[in-house]
């Protein structure tokens, strides 16, 4: 079953997955790249890491692809596969919206973590999906990253975070605000253990996620390109009464500010990670 | 006294409250007898008090817990605490006056204190960015909040934000850095943390002072992920429905209480802090004694693993 969702077969569905008013979130047969104008080439080295092979465009990549590119080849276990978001504030629509969700992305909720090796080297990992309810954070998905936090200080195993979120899941009120205080009090204990976190932003990554667990790692990463801020660029523009230049919050913007370790693309980056997992074993023997 | 700013709900009836008042010092100062006008006016007064203020909507707790006089935190600060002393700067940027700092004596206790600060009238409130912080906000409250640790003192934090400030120089310093940082700190110190939710707990810019032990809330204090307006702009594309979304985001004391969001409420004045800021205050210093003297003399490692099950457990019994 691990096979099958790993497999071909889910990134196709992932491919005609048309998320409603944007169409930058996966590139369509025929559709053209946002970052060059290019139609998107059939070529299965593109479609893997959905990166443009013109311009270097990075388009937002699903879950279980993300999985796929980064972890070693039926390796990965996946954790808390189950766990859901209830309805905390019987907000008007929210399980309906939740349920659309999950049939357009076939996922439970915005993020997977899950136990898998990359190049051999064991880790606990966790992706989001941002085209999950804008990969937003309710209780389901900050127990998960929490819980992985845990489970990976008990087996002294370093973590690898790859985020894509709008923030807080408004629909949850204060109990999604609170999920910052609690992933990031996970990190801190993980963290005190004296145990490696690697995260990596992806496109979007703002909000409530940017300003808990995603900016605490020891080493924060991030995708060509990818937004990444605190507040949206429109609530910026309303307060300041001013136009933002594109570059505004881009991960090259981050990385000047001194925000971010570095920018790594795509193609390189589970290379990167190992290397970086690999500093962090100790001497040579 | 005159009342003043009333909010829409509430306009009657401090109108006639004004009328009493007046009332009252004409028969002082002309010094005739108007008792019988004035027990008819404060029955009146009464029937009108207890209608508009027992049950008051969301929308309309929000307005109050935004009211432009309030105490705010410096307010409280002066009032509760003796010798406060300042405290500033960063260390990195610059001093935030939208956050504020220091040391204090309580109950012949060193504590550190911090809270949002909004200001007065418009000048300070440019002056104090209408207590939205800077990330230099967030990190001279980290370093009060580690030098508190490092001399064992209780911290005492108090919220009133809109949020954190959504702007260009926010952004490049990393506000997002600032807020995780402090987030993670504060469920590490080990020291007694209170927090008391004194006005506006605007998302993560009020969070970021509010991992503690106790969270206490005042009535009238709302406290929530999105503003009202936020929400329903964003939800709803519709900003005019932000009312409907008040309530729906249960951003108040009672609802916040009953999710286990908060420990505590701390009735105010049934006019609200502002009409009373004396009886307001004496009743959150006694909050705090109580805490207080609960939490000072626990080990330091139960304190910050029982920080981190209060949060742990936040939610689950919901779903």
């Amino acid at each position: 079953m691990l096979k099958d969702r790993l497999g071909f077969k889910s990134r196709t569905r992932y491919a005609t997955v048309r998320p409603r008013g944007d169409a930058s979130v996966q590139a369509l047969d025929g559709e053209r790249c946002p970052g060059c104008g290019n139609p998107f080439p059939d070529e299965d080295d593109a479609r893997r890491l959905m990166v443009c092979p013109d311009c270097g465009y990075h388009f937002p990549l699903g879950v279980w692809d993300r999985i796929q590119l980064i972890t070693d080849e039926d390796r990965f276990m996946e954790l808390d596969a189950d766990f859901i978001s209830g309805d905390p504030l019987e907000f008007p629509g929210y399980m309906e919206k939740l349920d659309s969700a999950r049939q357009q992305t076939g996922l439970k909720e915005a993020v997977v973590t899950g136990k898998g090796t990359i190049y051999g080297q064991e880790v606990i990992l966790g992706a989001m999906d941002g085209r999950f309810m804008m990969g937003s954070m309710g209780l389901a998905v900050g127990e998960k990253i929490a819980r992985a936090f845990e489970i990976a200080r008990e087996n002294r195993l370093p973590v690898v975070m790859f985020t894509a979120s709008g923030g807080a899941r408004m629909q949850e009120g204060m109990v999604s605000l609170m999920q910052m205080a609690k992933t990031s009090a996970a990190v801190e204990r993980f963290s005190r253990s004296g145990l490696l976190y690697i995260s990596v932003l992806t496109h979007p990554t703002t909000g409530g996620v940017t300003a808990s667990f995603a900016t605490l790692a020891d080493i924060v990463l991030a995708e060509p390109g990818a937004t990444i801020g605190f507040a949206g660029a429109r609530v910026i523009e309303q307060t300041i009464r001013q136009k933002l230049p594109a570059s505004f919050q881009k991960s090259e913007f981050l990385l000047e500010h001194g925000m971010i370790d570095a920018i790594v693309n795509r193609e390189e980056l589970k290379g990167f990670l190992y290397k970086l997992l690999r500093f962090h074993k100790g001497r040579e023997r | 006294m005159t009342y003043t700013r009333p909010l829409e709900f509430e306009k009657d009836y401090l109108e006639l409250r004004n009328k009493l008042e007046e009332l009252k010092s004409l028969a002082l100062q002309k010094n005739i007898d108007l008792g019988a006008e004035i027990e008819a006016l404060e029955a009146r007064v009464r029937v009108l008090q207890a209608e508009r203020y027992n049950s008051l909507t969301a929308w309309q707790i929000y307005q109050m817990a935004r009211h432009q006089e309030r105490p705010f935190t410096l307010d409280y600060i002066n009032a509760i605490f003796q010798d406060f002393i300042e405290l500033h700067g960063d260390r990195c940027y610059a001093d935030d006056p939208a956050v504020v700092g220091g040391l204090a004596w309580f109950d012949g206790i060193p504590v550190t204190v911090l809270g949002h600060q909004k200001g007065k009238d418009t000048k300070e409130n440019l002056h104090r960015n209408f207590g939205m912080a800077h990330p230099e906000g967030y990190r001279k409250a980290y370093r009060l909040m580690e030098q508190a640790e490092k001399f064992g003192r209780p911290l005492i934090c108090f919220i009133d934000t809109p949020g954190a400030y959504p702007g260009t120089g926010a952004e490049e310093r990393g506000q997002a850095w600032a807020i995780s940082r402090n987030l993670a700190r504060m469920s590490s110190l080990r020291i007694p943390i209170i927090t008391l939710v004194i006005g506006e707990g605007g998302s993560g810019g009020a969070l970021a002072l509010g991992v503690a032990d106790r969270v206490l809330m005042l009535s009238y204090a709302v406290y929530s992920v999105i503003s009202p307006y936020g929400c329903a702009s964003i939800l709803l594309n519709d900003a005019g429905r932000s009312e409907e979304m008040a309530e729906k985001l249960k951003m108040t004391a009672t609802d916040l209480l009953n999710l286990g969001i908060i420990d505590e409420i701390i009735p105010e004045p049934l006019e609200g802090a502002h009409r009373d800021p004396q009886k307001t205050f004496r009743a959150v210093e006694e909050r705090i004694r109580f805490h207080l003297r609960e939490l000072i003399d626990r080990d330091p490692a139960d304190l910050v693993e029982q920080r981190y099950q209060r949060l742990r457990k936040i939610g689950l019994q919901l779903s």
